[in-house]
């Protein structure tokens, strides 16, 4: 039974619940103490022990359920119990040397499936690591599971004179369709339970080096699971700048204040006070470019702007492309898709004009920056000639605590024809290519770090 | 508070059936998922982590343990800044000086006739002790928890609030029931502690942290199992209105509200209406008191012009 579980986790693992090993002996204790009687019991022993988080969970259960479903194998037409009656003695003695034909035609099931998991691991038909495999692998489970002999002793059976082994024969005959097909259910199911999880992981790691400002931009299959994505990384960097806010630093002693509170006991310092060092709440400005020159990546950096609102507590959101106007309110209110579509309703897709926005941006809303705040700038620079107005662009960089620009072309591109984002870098603390999601992950993981306050 | 064993009931913890009993005896109503997580944490001797959104009785539900178990509850309330002094121990630096300042001058007379200052440096080493010892120490409920010999229900609360260092600082606690303390030694549990882990997911935890845990998600429960709450925790409630106002509920949940009603907002709205001496849902009854049920002033207006037609739906 060590085994079974071993490959659980292993299924578990390919659902990517993650899975210790010291997590896999507590969960081996937990079995030892519930026993395999009750299923629901077993299956909340292991629930509580291998999953934790709510989507784990959620994922366990799935797994759970296919892993140790009970009807895997349905008894195959031929048996004793079916039409055709009884089998012979002399039908048995045929089958003598088969323990595979022999169950079939008793109807054993659970011997049939006895055969079956013995032939799989035989085969090591839970190596399965692509879909193309199946065919194979299902061949190679039949062959151990020993259809040869069958088809022997069918052919035995044919050759008999008189027919007299015609109702053998084609009793094993149907058996032997019947068992095909499971056996292709049953490589199919170890592939949904081993290797659907790999195919997901593929998917990603291509999603992640897309260019999405690429033409056509993301294919709508891989957009949920981009927002998923960028979701993620907008809570990693959320995660870092909720850290705590007031430190106390040990062994540093504030003697003025211990000073004039020892003042009530004579000059005798009772209550003895540290220096606390205080952290600023932080807060982002994000302003997005959803110009047409952006079009295709527009999507893509509103996705990263919409999930940024939605983890960071203290967040100003602006997109702007000829005029500039404040998205929080868009984005608050509307789910992710709705709240998208919104923001390149009002104001996508126009004429950039950098300088216009910008000064948009210094009348209304330039107070919003002091010196606590992370500006970030989503967009390529460019500016159709007209004046960038890097005076606003120099007022942002003195006031703010770092200016980040995040830029879906690539650096060879910035300066040519009507970028100027060069001009705009000078002001920038960081200035990076972001095209990709792999990027972005970099940016967040490398780059931010080093500007978010600790 | 009567526990279960001191009225000779059978053992709650014999089985996960008899704990699903046993809490129900002391008014928490378990789900089959929750007690089975409570039987392993007992048996494997593991701390449970204890996630779900606020007011679904995580807390509450380690309250029960200790009333069902006649244990005492130690309770630590997590929050930013939580640092080991006031989570483990302290030295009582008012009763030290205290204690110095009256001594004085019995240590002044005991080193007077030291013939030099080696000989009254020694004399002083053998005192100094006295100063870091048992009587000085403050305990904070980490060791407060340790040193309950018959054992007792730790509750760590919110300890997504705490921060990393202060998690950092709770393996060693959660894993060995021991601490280091650096005047006195190793301090280590005689009976390991049942320690219970809420989160409320304001961050994510630590995966060591998890992993030295148990994890429970308590999920919004059922209609079925929310009436049969209801029915627990307010008592001489009419069966018709507790369906009502759980259906009302359950429908409100499937709704996409700020802040959906859990657990704690349908008990707190059953007392309301009892008070208010309410036998049947009302649409003005629902109207006047909505405001115990939905705490977002988005939500309310929101749900306030279809409350007939939500309660119709169901």
């Amino acid at each position: 039974m060590q085994h079974t579980l071993e490959q659980f986790f292993r299924a578990l693992r390919a659902a990517d619940v993650r899975i210790s090993p010291a997590e896999a002996i507590d969960a081996s204790r937990a079995v030892l103490v519930t026993g395999y009687g009750d299923r629901e019991l077993f299956k909340d022993a292991l629930c509580v022990t291998l999953a934790k988080t709510a989507d784990e969970v959620e994922r366990f259960e799935g797994v759970f359920e296919t892993f140790f479903s009970r009807d895997l194998v349905t008894l195959p037409p031929g048996g004793k119990d079916s039409e055709q009656g009884e089998p012979s003695e002399q039908d048995m003695a045929q089958a003598e040397g088969s323990p595979l034909a022999q169950a079939v035609l008793q109807g054993d099931a659970t011997a049939i499936q006895q055969v079956m998991e013995a032939a799989a691991a035989r085969a090591n038909v839970a190596d399965i690591r692509l879909t193309t495999q199946r065919s194979r692998l299902t061949r190679r489970l039949l062959e151990e599971m020993g259809l040869e002999e069958i088809e022997r002793i069918i052919a035995n059976a044919r050759r008999m004179p008189d027919g007299q082994g015609e109702g053998l024969a084609n009793r094993l005959d149907e058996a032997r369709r019947s068992l095909f097909e499971q056996a292709q259910t049953y490589v199919a199911r170890q592939h949904d339970l081993y290797a659907a999880g790999s195919a997901r992981e593929l998917r990603e790691e291509r999603l992640l080096r897309k260019q999405l400002n690429a033409d056509g931009g993301v294919d709508p299959v891989d957009y949920v699971l981009m927002q998923a994505m960028v979701k993620k990384m907008a809570k990693r960097l959320a995660a870092k700048y909720s850290r705590r806010r007031r430190t106390a630093r040990k062994g540093h002693l504030d003697v003025r204040k211990t000073l004039r509170r020892s003042m009530g006991y004579g000059g005798v310092p009772f209550e003895i006070l540290w220096k606390v060092k205080k952290v600023d709440k932080p807060s982002i400005v994000a302003i997005c470019d959803v110009s047409k020159s952006v079009a295709a990546s527009a999507q893509f950096l509103l996705t990263f702007l919409y999930s940024l609102n939605e983890v960071v507590e203290r967040m100003e959101a602006f997109a702007f492309s000829g005029r500039m106007i404040s998205v929080n309110d868009i984005l608050d209110d509307h789910g992710v898709d709705t709240a998208i579509l919104k923001v390149l309703q009002q104001i996508g897709f126009q004429q950039t004009d950098y300088g216009r926005s910008l000064q948009d941006f210094a009348e209304q809303h330039l107070d919003k920056i002091d010196r606590r705040t992370t500006v970030i700038f989503l967009g390529d620079g460019r500016s159709n000639f007209a004046d960038p107005r890097l005076d606003i662009m120099r007022q942002i960089h003195d006031r703010a605590r770092a200016v980040i620009w995040l830029n879906p072309e690539p650096e060879s591109y910035w300066s040519q024809g009507d970028s100027v984002m060069h001009r705009y870098a000078r002001f920038c603390h960081v200035a990076k290519q972001c095209g990709n999601l792999e990027q972005l992950e970099r940016i967040i993981e490398d780059v931010l770090r080093s500007y978010v306050p600790h | 508070m009567t526990t279960a064993r001191a009225t000779g009931a059978a053992d709650p913890l014999a089985s996960v059936d008899a704990l699903i009993e046993g809490l129900g005896g002391v008014g928490y109503i378990a789900s089959r998922r929750i007690a089975t997580a409570l039987y392993m944490a007992v048996n494997l001797q593991k701390p449970i982590l204890v996630e779900g959104s606020a007011g679904v009785g995580k807390t509450e539900l380690a309250l029960s343990t200790s009333a069902l178990l006649g244990l005492p509850l130690i309770r630590m309330q997590c929050y930013e800044g939580l640092d080991e002094s006031k989570a483990l121990y302290e030295w009582k630096y008012g009763k030290q000086l205290l204690y110095t300042q009256i001594l004085k001058d019995r240590m002044g007379e005991a080193l007077a006739d030291a013939p030099d200052m080696d000989a009254a440096m020694v004399r002083l080493h053998g005192m100094g002790d006295l100063f870091f010892s048992e009587p000085f120490l403050e305990p904070r409920p980490l060791m407060k928890a340790l040193r309950e010999d018959d054992g007792c229900v730790l509750l760590i609360d919110e300890v997504d609030k705490s921060d990393e260092a202060f998690e950092a600082f709770l393996l060693e606690v959660l894993s060995a029931y021991q601490v280091s303390v650096p005047e006195l030694g190793v301090i280590k549990a005689k009976t390991p502690p049942l320690v219970f882990l809420t989160s409320n997911n304001v961050r994510d935890l630590g995966d060591a942290l998890k992993r030295r845990c148990l994890h429970l998600h308590i999920p919004l429960p059922e209609a079925s199992l929310e009436e049969r709450i209801v029915a627990t925790r307010v008592p001489g409630i009419e069966a018709g209105l507790t369906k009502e106002l759980v259906a009302f509920v359950q429908t409100l949940r499937t709704l996409d509200l700020r802040k959906p009603p859990s657990i704690s907002e349908t008990v707190d709205w059953a007392r309301a209406l009892i008070l208010l001496h309410a036998d049947s849902l009302s649409p003005d009854m629902v109207r006047d008191t909505l405001n115990v049920i939905l705490k977002f002033e988005q939500d309310i207006e929101a749900i306030e012009p279809q409350i007939s037609e939500l309660m119709h739906r169901r």
